[in-house]
């Protein structure tokens, strides 16, 4: 099983984080990973991405060219990523800051408003963890705990953080 | 961890003492961890040097009072390099430099390439002479061979490369280090010292004698027979029964096993050839292997740089194809793995 | 001139290349001499240049090691930050140290590496041939300036210890002349006071010691000294630039 996924946003969004967290509950789990994050030229503008791949095997390639997940967390991600991503493939949009009309009909579109819920919680920045919480809880790639584990070792060098990240990746988890 | 990082962290547990950089993507994770962890050690150094042709010369500087000394840079920035690598193998001289290849020639792209394998195996600067070059396609592989590297310099004392690339470098991997840090980094015997209790020396090259240069050239090839012999290594995947083989090296040969892995399901008896040392380029083996396979692939992210050292290892044994991607395009397993049934079909190996 | 009576013990016994008359060999013997009288031979690191003085192992008795075109500096400060204890130098020419080495030169100077420079300006390429250098005056004839250096065209002698001693790194710097029996007493007072400086870990110190080249100036050794100390000390005034030790002395 090989599993590739694509985390973008704005830079300051916290899309590497996410991917470092996914990649790191899967090592828990004794999978193979690779995290690849978009450098230089490409994430000038304010935009970041990174890859994910997960699988029993070795992976051949850290790249990928069509995900079975992508999680847009602005505007611009979900305009370039939608067409990339696999037919049945998973699509997961921060509804708080996307408008954009998805026009493929073969892909399943999650819409998480992200930003909204953090915003409630107190907590704007971890509208990242809300995502990720409702993706771990909705795409099945990781588990919770692992996840959660993940989060205190991410967060080791801030772990004033830990708290509220937890709670919105918790909450995120728990949205339907 | 990632590539540059980890490379960084293996070279501080092999001792070393000394490294110099100057910034190029993508290798800058290299440079700023060992800003971050090197420069605080006792007795070490890290510096930010004005250029790739000082850093090359501050290597050379330290490896003349054997430290353990490094680079790492990117394909614009190895070139300006070639002078210092010419000048440490002319001199005898350890060190390790890391090329994290990007597309060119020019200023190219920042994305992962292979363009620069001529380059590294024949040599790279002006004169007769080769480095080491070692091919590594994990992150895992970055960390063992930047050891081996330093030994490898060390015992043959010879400037060593790690030939990676873009995405090598920055993606992230888990990795197990094999060595603790020294506590004290080690000092090569023989190096310059000043000449306490002993005669004065002399490290140099320039002479006005032909002849005496004639055998220093002489003396640096006998070495580099010694390393073919002792130091050539390489990598092969389900070749046992394989009809094609791929010939790749680094994150191409992790791309091509992958579909390698497809096309078995599929039933084509597809197998995989990787040097892992680019020079000695591992030749032997690959006679061996041309005896029960006909067909060959190399498979570069380049426009065919080793396919020359492939044909002349075959020297007219089998046929030799080449697919390759140049500029920093990274080709998919699913891609590679099309060309490879495709030649399987045509050149009749279903049968 | 009275200055050789004996030979110092860190000058090997062999006979100078250089033409008479050229100051690389007053260079050698005075460096030699400062580094006896500070015995410094066994703890001393040489660094000559691809030019005239490529040579130059062949007689400083100390350890030497070659280096590339103008990267002197950098592969001292190689030497100087892995082992700190040696005190090293470099030999070079103005070809080298000013023309393809400036940007090693300056950026070691303001680190402040801790080394010392011994910078031999002599206006000309010498080793291959006589071509202009950055140093070249306007208006000297050189194979590769036949009408003479023109401004307009090639720019103006480049002054690098007026360069150089600004940047807060530099410790030491003084310009001293091979052309009078005071001119090389004063040289080695410089030299001497440049190593001290590295022993006292004071950061970056040059002597540039301007110095003829009988054979490409096309002059006997006699007219070419003079032309040292009448002619190119007009364009490069001699004096101390920079001494931390000594503020009140500083240019
Ligand atoms: C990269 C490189 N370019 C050119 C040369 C040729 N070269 C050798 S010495 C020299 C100039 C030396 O002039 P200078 O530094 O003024 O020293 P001098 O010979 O006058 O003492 C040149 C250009 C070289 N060795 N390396
Ligand atoms: S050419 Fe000039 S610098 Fe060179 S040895 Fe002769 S006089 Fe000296």
């Amino acid at each position: 099983m090989l599993i590739k996924m694509v985390i973008a946003g704005f830079g300051g969004q916290g899309v590497l984080s996410m991917g470092l967290n996914i990649a790191q509950a899967a090592m828990l789990e004794g999978k193979n990973v690779t995290y690849l994050p978009a450098y230089g030229a490409e994430v000038r503008g304010g935009t970041a991405n990174c890859t994910v791949a997960i699988s029993d095997d070795e992976i051949a390639s850290p790249v990928a060219s069509s995900p079975e997940f992508v999680i847009a967390m602005n505007q611009p991600s979900a305009v370039k990523f939608q067409h990339h991503i696999q037919s049945g493939g998973l699509f997961f949009l921060n509804s708080s800051l996307i408008e954009a009309e998805i026009v493929r009909g073969d892909i399943e579109i999650v819409r998480v408003p992200a930003n909204k819920i953090a915003d409630e919680m107190g907590g704007p920045r971890a509208a990242n963890m809300v995502m990720l919480g409702a993706f771990t809880k909705k795409s099945g790639v990781v588990g919770l705990d692992n996840v959660l584990q993940a989060l205190k070792y991410t967060l080791s060098s801030k772990k004033k953080l830990i708290d509220i990240n937890e709670k919105a990746l918790i909450r995120g988890y728990e949205l339907d | 961890m990632d590539g540059n990082s980890a490379i960084a962290e293996a070279a501080i547990r092999a001792g070393l003492r000394c490294y110099f950089g100057y910034p190029i993507t993508p290798q800058n994770e290299l440079t700023e961890y060992m800003a971050l962890h090197l420069g605080r050690r006792k007795g070490c150094t890290f510096l930010q040097a004005e250029s790739e042709v000082a850093a090359i010369n501050m290597v050379y500087g330290a490896s003349l009072v054997g430290a353990r000394a490094m680079t790492s840079s990117s394909s614009p920035g190895i070139s300006l390099k070639q002078e210092g690598i010419s000048y440490l193998a002319a001199c005898e001289l350890p060190a390790v430099i890391v090329n994290m290849q990007r597309g060119g020639p020019g200023l190219g792209s920042i994305s992962a390439a292979q363009s620069d394998y001529f380059q590294a195996t024949r040599g790279g600067g002006h004169g007769d002479y080769r480095t080491i070059v070692l091919g590594p396609c994990s992150v895992q592989e970055l960390a063992d061979m930047t050891m081996r590297a330093f030994d490898l310099a060390d015992k043959y004392k010879i400037p060593v490369m790690i030939l990676g690339d873009g995405v090598l470098g920055q993606m992230k991997e888990p990795v197990d280090f094999k060595r603790e840090a020294p506590d004290v980094t080690p000092t090569r015997e023989g190096a310059l010292m000043g000449a306490r209790g002993r005669a004065s020396r002399v490290v140099k090259t320039f002479t006005s004698n032909p002849s005496e240069l004639e055998e220093i050239n002489w003396s640096l090839f006998r070495r580099y027979q010694l390393i073919k012999k002792n130091e050539t290594t390489w990598d092969t995947f389900m070749t046992d029964d394989a009809r094609l083989v791929v010939v790749t090296y680094g994150i191409a040969a992790r791309i091509a096993k992958g579909a390698i892995k497809n096309l078995r399901a599929e039933g084509l008896k597809v197998g995989l050839y990787r040097p892992v040392t680019l020079w000695p380029f591992p030749d032997e083996p690959l006679r061996e292997l041309s005896k029960n396979v006909k067909q060959f692939l190399v498979f570069e992210m380049n426009m065919g740089q080793m396919i020359e050292d492939v044909q002349l290892a075959l020297a007219g044994q089998g046929e030799v194809s080449f697919y390759g991607r140049p500029g920093g395009v990274i080709p998919t397993p699913d891609e590679v793995g099309r060309v490879m049934s495709r030649l399987y079909y045509q050149k009749g190996l279903r049968s | 001139m009275k200055l050789i009576y004996s030979r110092p013990k860190s000058l090997k016994k062999a006979a100078f290349h250089y033409c008479p008359g050229c100051g690389h060999s007053v260079a050698h013997r005075v460096v030699c001499e400062v580094i006896d009288e500070m015995e410094l031979q066994d703890k001393t690191i040489g660094i000559p240049p691809p030019g005239c003085s490529v040579f130059a192992y062949n007689y400083f008795d100390v350890d030497m090691a070659e280096s590339a075109h103008g990267r002197g500096a950098a592969v001292a400060t190689g030497i100087k930050r892995a082992c700190p204890q040696i005190i090293v130098f470099t030999y070079q020419g103005d070809g080298d140290l000013a023309g393809i080495g400036t940007a090693e030169t300056i950026h070691a100077a303001n680190r402040g590496e801790n080394i010392t420079t011994i910078f031999i300006n002599n206006a000309v390429y010498g080793m291959t041939g006589g071509q202009m250098a950055p140093t070249t005056l306007c208006g000297m004839k050189t194979t590769t300036t036949p009408y003479g250096r023109d401004h307009v065209i090639e720019g103006y002698p480049l002054r690098m210890s007026e360069m150089l001693a600004p940047l807060d790194g530099v410790a030491y710097i003084e310009r001293v002349a091979i052309s009078s029996p005071a001119g090389i007493r004063r040289m080695k007072k410089a030299v001497a006071k440049a190593f001290q400086t590295q022993i006292d870990n004071r950061g970056f110190s040059m002597v540039e010691i301007l110095s003829p080249c009988p054979t490409n100036w096309k002059m006997t050794p006699a007219q070419s000294w003079k032309w040292v100390g009448e002619e190119m000390t007009q364009v490069f005034p001699l004096g101390v630039y920079k001494d931390v030790m000594e503020p009140k002395h500083a240019d």
